[in-house]
């Protein structure tokens, strides 16, 4: 389904990823880990044409929308959680959903996401009237990926959905990815915590200082001694 | 004694009436600057060459009354998106301060065109509107219908920012303009319609003083400064606090008319703001911003 | 050279009146240095961040003093003058000292300001059987018949007596910039302006540092008003106060530059060449029209030259030469 070939990237003189390539097929779920500053979010933020892409190709479905505008990203089937939920903090919970289905495609289905959502996180549907700078941590990150949901994408991205959560909501956000991936969603997550991803996807991608060192089913990226060493302190 | 009470009554409900226009200004003010952080400096003279439209297609062109607001507002509104598309949008980057003489700019610009195509002599449309008696008040019937209207557009524009698409994303823009794209909203296109929408409550607000005053290149000067203390009292950005200010305000300027002399309610309106940003210089209701 | 130069050019100005130009062009150089002073004393403030958009409250307030005193009480301006510092002197510590002490910057400072001009434009017009409200006031003449000077109304016909008077204040007004800039280093004056945490980490004390500019500012702006006033011996409160000239002031030491000490001087002149030219292209037949053209300009510049003519063409220089 996604298919990126050779990006490079970055900001200004400052180029952050290298000849990255990488794949999601249709159904997958697919997570690419690394440490932090490696290029993870920049990896994102350009899949979504939040940056430009100085070299390579993205493909999606077969498209390639290397130079489409950043807003029409969410027509092509790609909405994004990003880093930090960043919710509309003085905007009620419904009304940040509301902000998910903008897209003239995604407002006719409005009211079936609305209840496919409150359906998925009961929660939210508690709290739909509340303010969203005003929900905890976790709750926050609930709403945020029932908004991204909203535009009933065919491809979701996750930016560090544990970032600065406790551990126990971090549990619940995992769970919640195996339910996703249930539903059959395409996911593409970008994640610090190894461990605990590797669990829930099919396969994953290692990118250090900004290039991919290694790729591969996540059974077999939780076996490698590389990652072991490095990152699992084993 | 009585008198006395009936005629400061009156200068209450003038100043409450008054403070439904005062609200109109401040909620285009605040909206623009609440959503795009720039302060049009020329507001006021947006109003006016609305003004002058209005009167330009009833007075000279003598076609009706109401197709000659309708001309108004949309002047206005094309005149707030040409505003921003082409003189805020290229200093956007700049410092604030750029911001602001920029549309300073536009403010000499607005005064002198006006000038120029309609020269410094006052105009009237003409229509002289009633006196009404409410008890034993006497209120000017213009000045009713101008409070009714303010107030009505001041409800349609909260329904349209709480119940729209777009009036949601213009909400969503202000608290957080980086992901926009990402919920598919062209951040541009919503500045552009946020201006618009500006220019078109100052078409309203046109619509409305028209019926009341004369028309001059400068009568800017006259409300222009007001509506923008009104906002920083409110504090900059707060359409709720705008709105209450905009009474407050209007009561200074009325009773204090009333009390002192007609200037001198200005005066003391004005002070009032100086004394208020000391004590509170976020604006008497700023909760955040 | 740059050096060699300027002083040419001064001593250039020094005489110029002495080579028998004629009354018209002498008033352009006067009008030219009396707005120079002007400019320069805004942008005392403005460079270091305090964009002041009520200055039309110091002009007003020197120009209106100085008058009224005269007219009514007999004051000799000198001393009308003295008084006019005092006020404007207080008006910038009474708004100045909370602004600062409160952090009130930006969008706020300005429209704080802006209040302040029209309040003493208001104030002017609400005392009109003083001031003669909107029409305006005139100094009573106080030349004596025979003479053509009096120090103490500080009135003379003789206009090349102007010409020194404001040579001299202009220049004042260049030196009390570069004591500004030398009195608190450069590198402090820029931390003030953008940096305020820091600058008084090191130990500014920003708020007086503040202040004190601030003062200078509006003593040297209402000291303008009042040199305008006794100058061109009429003074109106919709010219001499309120937002229009605050907004021209600011745009004068703008489109010259006003991080430059010449800069804010080099908008006076542009601004009256412009506004001298359009008149004598045009007359004063299409009103506004002159009007029309300063705010495309000011629209012009700030877009494409925020750093105003003088300070864009240093800054081209500056990059032909590096």
């Amino acid at each position: 389904m996604l298919e990126i070939r050779n990006l490079s990237a970055g900001y200004g003189s400052f180029q952050a990823l290298f000849d990255v390539s990488l794949s999601v097929r249709a159904g997958e779920s697919v997570a690419v880990i690394g440490p932090n500053g490696a290029g993870k979010t920049t990896l994102l933020r350009a899949i979504s044409r939040l940056i430009d892409a100085s070299s390579g190709d993205m493909v999606m479905e077969g498209r390639r929308y290397n130079d489409i505008p950043s807003h029409e990203v969410v027509s092509l089937g790609i909405a994004q959680v990003p880093e930090g939920r960043r919710l509309f903090p003085r905007l009620t919970v419904e009304d940040n959903l509301m902000m998910g289905a903008f897209t003239p495609a995604a407002r006719r289905h409005y009211r079936e996401r609305l209840d496919f959502v409150y359906s998925l996180f009961p929660k939210m549907k508690e709290r739909r009237m509340q303010m969203a700078g005003t929900m905890s941590g976790g709750e926050q990150q609930m709403c945020a990926i029932g908004r991204a949901l909203m535009s009933k994408p065919k491809l979701l991205l996750l930016d560090e959905p544990s970032a600065g959560l406790a551990p126990v909501i971090v549990q619940s956000i995992f769970e919640l990815m195996r339910r996703i991936r249930a539903e059959g969603y395409t996911v593409l997550i970008v994640e610090q915590n190894i461990q605990q991803v590797l669990q829930v996807v099919d396969r994953g991608y290692l990118l250090e200082t900004g290039r991919i060192r290694m790729g591969g089913p996540s059974e077999a990226l939780l076996a490698s001694d590389e990652i072991r060493k490095a990152y699992l302190g084993v | 004694m009585e008198f006395f009470d009936i005629f400061l009554l009156e200068a209450v409900v003038n100043g409450l009436l008054l403070g439904g226009l005062l609200a109109l200004l401040a909620l285009g003010l605040n909206l623009v600057f609440g959503v795009i952080d720039v302060i049009w400096i020329c507001y006021a003279e947006l109003i006016m060459v609305g003004m002058y439209a209005i009167w330009w297609l009833y007075s000279v062109q003598g076609f009706p009354l109401w197709l000659a607001f309708a001309f108004g507002v949309a002047v206005t509104s094309l005149l707030g998106a040409a505003l921003h598309h082409f003189i805020v949008r290229p200093v956007l980057t700049a410092e604030p301060i750029n911001q602001l003489l920029v549309t300073g700019g536009v403010l000499f610009f607005l005064q002198a065109a006006a000038t120029v195509v309609f020269t410094v002599e006052f105009r009237n449309i003409g229509i002289r509107l009633p006196g009404v008696s409410v008890g034993e008040l006497h209120l000017s019937m213009a000045r009713l219908i101008a409070f009714a209207v303010a107030l009505a557009s001041i409800v349609a524009t909260y329904l349209f920012l709480t119940r729209t698409y777009v009036g949601t994303a213009i909400r969503a823009i202000s608290q957080d303009r980086g992901i926009m794209p990402l919920m598919g909203v062209n951040a541009s296109r919503i500045y552009l319609l946020t201006s618009a929408l500006g220019g078109g409550l100052a078409g309203l607000a046109a619509c409305l003083l028209v019926l009341q005053y004369d028309i001059h290149p400068a009568i800017g000067l006259s409300f222009g400064p007001i509506a923008f203390l009104i906002c920083v009292l409110g504090g900059l950005g707060n359409l709720v606090g705008g709105f209450l200010a905009a009474f407050i305000f209007a009561q200074f300027i009325s009773v204090g008319g009333f009390v002192f002399h007609l200037e001198w309610g200005y005066v003391l309106a004005f002070v009032f703001f100086i004394v208020m940003m000391f004590w509170k210089p976020e604006g008497l209701f700023a909760r955040r911003r | 050279m740059g050096r060699t130069i300027s002083l040419v050019l001064l001593a250039l100005l020094v005489i110029a009146p002495l080579t028998g130009v004629g009354a018209y062009p002498l008033h352009l150089m006067i009008m030219a240095m009396l707005w120079g002073f002007i400019y320069t004393s805004w942008a005392l403030m403005g460079r270091l961040g305090m964009v002041s958009l009520g200055h039309g409250a110091f002009f007003g307030v020197g120009a209106y003093v100085v008058v009224m005193l005269w007219n009514h009480y007999g004051m000799p301006p000198l001393a009308g003058a003295a008084i006019a510092i005092l006020v404007s002197a207080l008006l910038a510590i009474v708004i100045g000292y909370p602004c600062f002490r409160f952090k009130i910057v930006g969008h706020y400072f300005a429209l704080v300001t802006l209040a302040l001009a029209e309040v003493v434009r208001l104030t002017i017009v609400a005392l009109r059987d003083t001031t003669g409200g909107s029409l305006g006031a005139t100094p009573k003449p106080g030349i004596a018949s025979g003479e053509s000077a009096s120090i103490y109304a500080l009135q003379f016909s003789d206009r090349m007596v102007w010409f020194y008077i404001i040579l001299v204040m202009w220049l004042l007004s260049l030196y009390v910039w570069n004591r500004i800039d030398r009195s608190m280093s450069r590198l402090a004056l820029q931390a003030i302006s953008e940096e305020e945490d820091a600058a008084a980490s090191i130990g500014i004390n920003v708020t007086r540092s503040k202040l004190g500019v601030s003062l200078i500012s509006a003593v040297m702006t209402a000291i303008g008003g009042v040199l305008y006033a006794q100058y061109q011996l009429y003074v109106n409160p919709e010219t001499v106060s309120g937002i229009a000239i605050s907004l021209q002031i600011v745009f004068g030491a703008i489109a010259g530059g006003m991080f430059v000490t010449l800069g804010p001087t080099v908008g006076a002149v542009f601004l009256l060449l412009l506004s001298e030219t359009l008149r004598v292209l045009i007359g004063n037949q299409i009103h506004g029209l002159d009007m029309l053209i300063y705010g495309a300009l000011l629209i012009f510049f700030i877009i494409y030259m925020p750093k105003g003519i003088l300070g864009t063409w240093l800054e081209w220089r500056a990059r032909r030469a590096g």
